[in-house]
């Protein structure tokens, strides 16, 4: 951590060294050590995002029509829903996120990867996890606790593979070059820790009645808590200083965000349980956390916001810095959000309601595979060597991504508080509330197409980059051309 | 000194894990599992167990909770879906069911509410036989189709429009145990609150 203000610049140190004819062979070296594994945990990640918008359409569309693929048992409500959370979740989130630590993780500490082959093991082993969990769970062998569905062998195989992915990661720490650690190291390190205590003490089974319940949201929550978050903000606190080309705003901000969010978050599962039978104290205690959460979000929100703030103009041009601050907005967003609906007046309507559904979408898809969409857009071409080839295809991704989670949040949210309100005035007859949610629900599957049509055509893009072909660029591939007398945009500052 | 910042980074972050397991799951643990199980609530049945895997396995969870919450904290009570539940309720869950979700209604007492079989296996069968407007799915594959049933078989009762020509509808026994199951939901002995 640093002893001076002075190099509190994190991504910007890259750029002020002595020497930038070495500092330029440090990166490719840091880059060709990253290569094959980051490219192989995005390369999967693509493919369980596919997986997963396709079985979240089908289960939305099961919603709407509840015979539609009705005596198909694999594909039944029950059993595609909690493959959609698992795969985009363990698949989609956890292989891109693992992949964005192992490239920044070299570069932030200015080492090449180290126990490189560690990380095809572990990729290896998570994907065959992700893959057998949910062969799993489509045949009927589901744990059935939410965000723990899969079976032990599935979980030991995740692991397994998290602990190598993690190995890996903390040896390159240790032979780090770098006299301060930059807060995205911070949140990484962290997550390293946090998130294999708590996937395997919930993985344990031993915990039962309500108490397993207790555990269940201890776990459910603190999965983003420990793990999701972090990946994303690592990912914010990157890209936005490094894409704009100047400094976070504050070093202290971002130290006081971080122990905020480690001390606050870690308690705050168990407002999935309000009106349930706990402990009262127990449910208070969690609010209490939720609603301290403002700190570390302001915290996060002010920083980002300074860092950004007369520069906005760049978010026209270059589609890394948009794509990561419409996630840091969502972030603030989505956790305002969070801390309001953990308050019992609030869960009284919103609690077993859609409602909840559009905040998740909210936090996970806006906020963290947006960010994530942006860190593929800066990290593959300089892996692969190739630009984007075609930016037109990025504009039609952010755009439909962007409206459809718009779209999708908006209907649950206004549809699933009229249902909470509706079910909680006895004399409207359930089914009433039921048949009320319809048109919201529809919109929700509009709003899933457009997503999945976002989403085929950014993994089209993707693997033609990968195998670099299609149109080549010599330059990055932005949304417009800067105008001729513009100062370059600091993205093409690349090896 | 990199080092001793490097261990106090370390040590806080494992900190703030481990207190937030203890406060949420570790204390909790400790207070509630010295409560004994209600004398009126009986042990699940094999069957009852069997069929309690069947309902998770069709992940009927992700749409019915088993949770009734307090008066005065939604309608639960006036929509007759029981007495507030308590920790008693849940000592023979494994794993706990109280799900987050009423996309359906709350389950923790429909063994009370609803507790004819041949209601239940239509149901499963197609909701919307039954319960006009419900967006339940249906759950074919619990049962079979054909030309006459067996000696201990159950047949559904199906309208004609529904009804397959020349055979018979029977329940399988995974039907027939979810139907025990969800019929031994029935959480109305008194507690204390």
């Amino acid at each position: 951590m640093p002893r001076r203000k002075s190099d509190v610049a994190g991504s910007h140190a890259e750029f002020k060294s002595r020497d930038a004819h070495a500092d330029e062979h440090l990166r490719i070296s840091i880059d060709d050590s990253a290569r094959t594994p980051t490219v192989f945990y995005f390369a999967t990640a693509v493919g369980w995002l596919v997986v997963g918008t396709i079985a979240g359409v089908i289960t939305s569309l099961k919603f709407n029509l509840p015979d539609f693929l009705g005596d198909i048992p694999a594909l039944t409500f029950g059993r595609i829903r909690p493959v959609h959370l698992n795969t985009v979740m363990y698949g989609w989130a956890s292989l891109a996120g693992a992949g964005m630590i192992v490239w920044l993780t070299a570069r932030l500490c200015r080492v090449p990867l180290q126990w490189g082959w560690l990380q095809y093991l572990a990729a290896i082993f998570w994907n065959l996890g992700v893959l057998a969990g949910t062969v799993a769970i489509l045949t009927g062998y589901s744990q059935g606790l939410e965000w723990l569905e899969f079976p032990t062998f599935a979980g030991a195989l995740i692991a397994g593979g998290f602990l190598l992915f993690a190995a890996s990661i903390v040896q390159t720490f240790r032979k780090r070059n770098v006299e301060h650690l930059y807060v995205s190291l911070w949140y990484i390190m962290a997550s390293l820790l946090w998130f294999p205590v708590l996937y395997v003490v919930a993985n344990l089974g031993i915990y039962q009645g309500v108490v397993e319940a207790a555990m269940n949201w201890w776990y459910g929550h603190n999965a983003l808590a420990t793990w999701f978050t972090p990946i994303g903000l690592a990912g914010a606190y990157y890209f936005i200083p490094k894409v704009i080309g100047r400094p976070i705003y504050s070093y202290y901000l971002g130290l006081l965000g971080f122990w905020a969010f480690a001390l606050f978050y870690n308690w705050n599962g168990i407002h999935h349980l309000v009106g349930g039978p706990l402990p009262t104290w127990l449910v208070t205690v969690s609010i209490v956390a939720s609603v301290m959460m403002v700190v570390p979000v302001m915290a996060v929100a002010v920083n980002h916001h300074m860092t950004t703030v007369n520069h906005f103009r760049m978010l026209r041009f270059s589609p890394t810095l948009r794509f990561v601050v419409f996630g840091s907005m969502c972030y603030t967003a989505v956790s305002f959000q969070g801390s309001l609906e953990s308050i019992r007046s609030i869960q009284e309507v919103a609690h077993f309601t859609h409602y909840t559904i559009g905040h998740a979408h909210l936090g996970v898809y806006g906020f963290l595979t947006m960010i994530l969409f942006g860190a593929m857009y800066y990290i593959i071409p300089r892996l692969a060597k190739w630009e984007w080839p075609y930016p037109g295809l990025i504009k039609v991704h952010f755009w439909s991504t962007a409206i459809g989670i718009a779209v999708y949040v908006t209907a649950l949210s206004i549809g699933g508080w009229f249902q909470g309100i509706e079910m909680n005035d006895p004399s409207i007859p359930f089914l009433d509330v039921v048949r009320n949610t319809q048109p919201y629900l529809w919109a929700r599957s509009a709003s899933g197409v457009l997503i999945l049509v976002g989403h085929l055509i950014f993994a089209y893009q993707f693997f033609v980059v990968i195998k670099r072909a299609g149109p080549r660029r010599f330059a990055p591939a932005l949304f417009r051309e800067p105008a001729p007398l513009e100062p370059a945009t600091t993205e093409e500052q690349r090896p | 000194m990199m080092f001793v910042r490097s261990f106090v980074f370390f040590l806080g972050v494992l900190a703030t894990v481990f207190f937030g397991w203890a406060a949420l799951v570790g204390i909790p643990d400790a207070m509630i599992s010295e409560i004994p199980p209600p004398e009126d609530l009986p042990r699940y049945t094999d069957v009852q167990l069997f069929g309690r895997k069947i309902y998770i396995r069709e992940g009927c969870l992700y749409c019915h909770s088993q949770q009734v919450r307090p008066e005065g904290f939604g309608s639960d009570d006036d929509r007759f879906w029981g007495r507030p539940s308590v920790p008693g309720d849940y000592v023979y869950d494994k794993p706990h069911l109280l799900g987050t979700m009423r996309t359906g209604p709350d389950l923790m007492n429909i063994g009370v509410r609803q507790p004819s079989v041949d209601w239940h296996l239509i149901h499963l069968y197609n909701p919307r036989l039954v319960s006009p407007g419900s967006i339940m799915p249906p759950y074919p594959w619990l049962f079979n189709e054909k030309p006459s049933a067996g000696p201990n078989e159950r047949v559904l009762t199906l309208p004609d429009s529904i009804a397959p020509k020349g055979n018979v509808v029977v329940a399988t026994e995974e039907a027939t145990a979810l139907t025990e199951y969800l019929l031994s939901l029935n959480r109305s002995y008194p507690v204390r609150q």
